[in-house]
C-alpha cells in the first residue's frame, strides 16, 4: 500500500446507505498521483454515490476518504468546499454550465471560486488549447454537445486541480466522440499533472485508462 | 464582486420576469415618495405661509375659511368686518403687529390684496425693483404674478371683481404698476398688492354705476320708510338698498333697530365696494343673519355683490328691491358717496380680515377667546386651522399611502415568485457552484443579491419618477392652484424608506436564498 502522500485518493472501507438500504461497500479504493482509473459497474451499483463521497459533497456512513493526504472527516462543511474548490475538478454527465454567463465566464468563475489566483490568460490559453478559442463570448445555450463537454473540461482544468474526477464523460457520445473525449480528459489530467477518475458503466472507456475497479450492485 | 456579476447575469438571463419586477417595485416606490413629498411640502408650504400671523380676525363663520382665504388666499372670505371694529383689537397692548386685507378683485387669477407694506414685510418681501405705493390704484406685484401675467413697473392692469378668473372687470379703474416684489416662495408671491385706498375707492365707484343701471320700477314705500330715518343721517343711497333688502326678510321692527345703528354707517360708500368682493360665493343664510343683528352694512354688500353678476337665484328678490330703490332715489347720493371714499381717514370702512402678531406668546391663551365672546368677529388661529386641516388631508394621504404599499407588498411577492420559481430550475447551477468551491453561505448571499438588486432597480427607479412626478405636478399645480410643490428636494422620510425598501427586497429573497443554503448537492447532481 502506498503512503498517504503518494496517494490521490485512498478511500479505505467505505460505508454509504439510506436507512435500509446500502448504496455502496467498498474495501478499498486507491489512486496514485498523476495516474488514472476507470471505476466501472453497472447501473445502481452506487458509482455516482461513490464519487460523492470521493469529493466530499457527501459524508460516509464509516469508512475513510483521504483525498490527496487529507481526511475529508476532518474538514467543516466550508473548509470541505474550499478545499474541494481548490483540489479538485469536477466533470459532470450534464455539463451543468451557468446559463447566464458566457464561455470564459463559466471558466473564469470556476478559477474565482476555487481560490487561485485569478489568470485570465491562463483561462485564455485553456480555451485555446480546447479548440474553443472564438466561442468565448457564447452563452451555453449556442453550443453544441462537444463544446459544452471542452468548456466543462476546461472549467474543471482551470484552476490547476490535482485531481480530476469525471462521471459519465462518455455515456451520451457516440464511439468517435467518446474516444475523444476521454483522450481529452487523459491529455488535460496528464498536462497539469493531475491524477484522474473516471466513472462509468460505459465498456468502451476499458483498456482507456492506468487501471480498472469493478462495482457491483451491493447485496 | 464574482456574486454581484453572476446576480446581474442571472437577472439577464430573464429579462421580462426581472423588468415587470423593477416596474412593479418602481410603482410603489414612486407612489409612497410622491405622497411623501407632496404631504410634506404641503404642511411646510402651509406652516410657512402662516409663519408671524398668530391671529386671524375677519367675519363669523367658519375659522377654517377664515383662515384659508386671509392666509393662503385659497378660499372666499366669510365677509367682511368693520375696520374700526378690527382696529379696536389691533390696538390692544398684546397686540405687536396688526396688518389688514381687504380682498374682492383679482387679475388673471391673482387676487389683488388691499393692504400696507407691513404684509409684504411679513413674508420677508422686499422689491426686486420700483416701490410701494403712495396713492390709489398702485400696485405692487409679487414675484409669480409679475412673471407669469408679464406685469413690470409702468404696466397697467384692470382689476377683475370676484377671486376667481372671468369676472366682470373694473376697466375704468386701472392699476398701475409701480413695484415688484423679491420672490420669497411664500404666497405673497402669488399676489398683487395695493393700499387699503385703492380697494375702496374701486368698489366704492362700481357699486354706485351698478346701482344706477339697474332700477327703475321699485317699492316706493319702502323707501318712503327709511328714508326718512336716513334723511336725518346724511341720506345715503346705498344704505338704503340695504334697508330694503333687510325689510323683505325680516320684521319691521327690525327696520327700526337697524336704522339706528345705520345712521351712524351711513356716511360710508365705501363699505359697499367690499362687500362685492366677498359676497359672491356666500350664501345668503349668512347675510340674512348678519342683517338682522349688525351690520347693515353687510347687508349691503350682499345686495351689490348680486348685482355685479355672480349669483342669480337669492339675490334677486334683493336686487329688485334695492336696485329700485337705489335707482331713484339714490343717484345723487352715490356720488357723494364716492365723495367719502377718497376720505381715507375715515374710521368706519369695511376691510376682509386682520392679520395679528401678538407681543407675547401667552396672549394665544386670552385674545381669541375675548375676541370670539364680544360677538362681532370671529378670531382664528392659523397654526390651529392648518393642523386641522393637515390632519383632515393627512387621513387621505394615509389612505393613498396604505395603498401604496399594497403595491411594494405585490412586488415584493412578484420577487418572492420570480426567485423561488427559478430556484427549481436553478438547483442544478447551485449545485454546481458547491462543486466549484462555493460554500452555503455564498449561495445565500447569491439569491439575497439577486432580490436586492431588483429591489434596489426598483426602488432607485421609483425615487426618479416619483420625483420627476412630484415636479411635474408642481409646475402643474402652481399654474393651476397657486401652490408651489417641487421634486428636486429630499426630505428626512425619504432615507428611512429607502432603506425600508431595501429590506422589503431582501425580505422577499430570503426563503429562497435558504432554500439555495440548503441545496443537497450531491442529491441534486445524482437526480442529474
Amino acid at each position: 500500500m502506498s503512503s498517504s502522500a503518494t496517494l490521490a485518493i485512498d478511500a479505505v472501507d467505505l460505508d454509504f446507505g439510506y436507512r435500509d438500504r446500502t448504496v455502496v461497500r467498498m474495501e478499498q479504493c486507491q489512486v496514485e498521483r498523476g495516474r488514472s482509473m476507470a471505476v466501472i459497474g453497472p447501473s445502481g451499483c452506487g458509482k455516482t454515490t461513490f464519487l460523492h463521497l470521493l469529493a466530499g459533497l457527501i459524508r460516509p456512513g464509516s469508512g475513510t476518504v483521504r483525498i490527496l493526504g487529507q481526511d475529508l472527516a476532518e474538514l467543516s462543511g466550508a473548509e470541505l468546499d474550499r478545499f474541494r474548490g481548490r483540489n479538485i475538478g469536477l466533470v459532470f454527465q450534464r455539463f451543468h454550465l451557468l446559463p447566464a454567463l458566457n464561455v470564459r465566464d463559466n471558466v473564469l468563475l470556476a478559477q474565482r471560486l476555487s481560490g487561485v489566483r485569478v489568470d485570465a490568460a491562463r483561462v485564455t490559453t485553456l480555451l485555446e488549447q480546447l479548440d474553443l478559442g472564438g466561442l468565448e463570448h457564447h452563452k451555453p445555450s449556442m453550443l453544441s454537445q462537444g463544446q459544452a463537454q471542452r468548456v466543462a473540461i476546461a472549467r474543471a482544468l482551470v484552476h490547476g486541480p490535482e485531481l480530476i474526477m469525471a462521471d459519465e464523460p462518455t455515456s451520451a457520445l457516440d464511439d468517435r466522440h467518446a474516444e475523444r473525449a476521454l483522450a481529452l480528459l487523459q491529455e488535460s489530467a496528464q498536462t497539469v499533472g493531475a491524477a484522474l477518475l473516471v466513472v462509468t458503466h460505459d465498456q468502451r472507456v476499458r483498456g482507456s485508462l492506468d487501471s480498472e475497479f469493478e462495482m457491483e450492485v451491493p447485496a | 464582486m464574482t456574486w454581484l456579476r453572476l446576480a446581474i447575469a442571472n437577472l439577464l438571463l430573464s429579462p421580462l420576469t426581472s423588468a415587470v419586477n423593477v416596474l412593479l417595485m418602481a410603482l410603489g416606490t414612486a407612489s409612497i415618495v410622491l405622497l411623501l413629498l407632496a404631504g410634506a411640502q404641503l404642511s411646510e408650504t402651509m406652516s410657512r405661509d402662516a409663519r408671524g400671523i398668530d391671529l386671524v380676525l375677519g367675519a363669523t363663520g367658519s375659522p377654517i375659511q377664515l383662515v384659508l382665504s386671509a392666509v393662503y388666499h385659497a378660499d372666499v372670505p366669510p365677509g367682511n368686518i368693520r375696520l374700526e371694529e378690527a382696529e379696536r383689537w389691533a390696538g390692544d397692548p398684546r397686540v405687536e403687529t396688526a396688518i389688514p386685507l381687504s380682498l374682492g378683485d383679482s387679475y388673471r387669477g391673482y387676487r389683488i390684496v388691499g393692504t400696507t407694506a407691513d404684509y409684504a414685510a411679513l413674508y420677508g418681501a422686499g422689491l426686486a425693483s420700483g416701490r410701494f405705493w403712495n396713492e390709489a390704484l398702485e400696485a405692487v406685484a409679487g414675484s409669480a404674478v409679475a412673471q407669469s401675467a408679464g406685469l413690470g413697473i409702468g404696466s397697467s392692469f384692470a382689476g377683475a371683481h370676484g377671486l376667481e378668473e372671468g369676472g366682470h372687470s373694473h376697466e375704468s379703474d386701472p392699476y398701475r404698476v409701480v413695484g415688484v416684489l423679491e420672490p420669497t416662495g411664500t404666497v405673497v408671491d402669488r399676489l398683487i398688492l395695493t393700499s387699503l385706498e385703492s380697494v375702496w375707492e374701486i368698489h366704492a365707484a362700481e357699486s354706485h354705476s351698478h346701482d344706477h343701471g339697474a332700477d327703475d320700477d321699485h317699492g316706493h314705500d319702502h323707501d318712503a320708510h327709511e328714508h326718512d330715518e336716513h334723511d336725518q343721517d346724511h341720506g345715503h343711497g346705498d344704505e338704503h338698498g340695504h334697508d330694503h333688502g333687510a325689510d323683505d326678510d325680516h320684521g319691521h321692527d327690525h327696520d327700526a333697530h337697524e336704522h339706528d345703528e345705520h345712521d351712524q354707517d351711513h356716511r360710508h360708500g365705501d363699505e359697499h365696494g367690499h362687500d362685492h368682493g366677498a359676497d359672491d360665493d356666500h350664501g345668503h343664510d349668512q347675510d340674512a343673519h348678519e342683517h338682522d343683528e349688525h351690520d347693515q352694512d353687510r347687508g349691503h354688500g350682499d345686495e351689490h355683490g348680486h348685482d355685479h353678476g355672480a349669483d342669480d337665484d337669492h339675490g334677486h328678490d334683493h336686487d329688485a328691491h334695492e336696485h329700485d330703490e337705489h335707482g331713484q332715489e339714490a343717484h345723487d347720493h352715490g356720488e357723494h358717496d364716492h365723495d367719502g371714499g377718497h376720505d381715507q381717514a375715515d374710521p368706519d370702512r369695511e376691510i376682509t380680515a386682520m392679520l395679528l402678531q401678538f407681543s407675547s406668546p401667552m396672549t394665544a391663551m386670552t385674545l381669541p377667546r375675548e375676541v370670539n365672546a364680544a360677538g362681532t368677529l370671529q378670531a382664528a388661529a392659523p397654526a390651529m386651522e392648518v393642523s386641522r386641516v393637515l390632519q383632515l388631508v393627512g387621513i387621505g394621504l394615509d389612505g393613498l399611502s396604505a395603498f401604496s404599499w399594497v403595491l411594494i407588498l405585490t412586488a415584493a411577492l412578484s420577487v418572492f415568485a420570480a426567485l423561488y420559481g427559478s430556484l427549481r430550475a436553478r438547483r442544478g447551477d447551485l449545485a454546481i457552484l458547491r462543486c466549484l468551491g462555493a460554500t452555503r453561505w455564498e449561495l445565500l448571499v447569491a439569491l439575497l443579491l439577486e432580490g436586492l438588486l431588483l429591489s434596489m432597480f426598483g426602488v432607485t427607479l421609483g425615487f426618479l419618477v416619483g420625483h420627476g412626478a412630484m415636479e411635474l405636478l408642481g409646475g402643474w399645480l402652481e399654474s393651476t392652484r397657486g401652490v408651489a410643490l417641487t421634486g428636486w428636494t429630499w426630505i428626512p422620510a425619504e432615507t428611512l424608506l429607502l432603506f425600508s425598501l431595501f429590506a422589503v427586497g431582501g425580505i422577499a429573497a430570503a426563503i429562497p436564498a435558504v432554500q439555495a443554503y440548503r441545496t443537497d448537492v450531491a442529491r441534486t447532481l445524482a437526480e442529474g
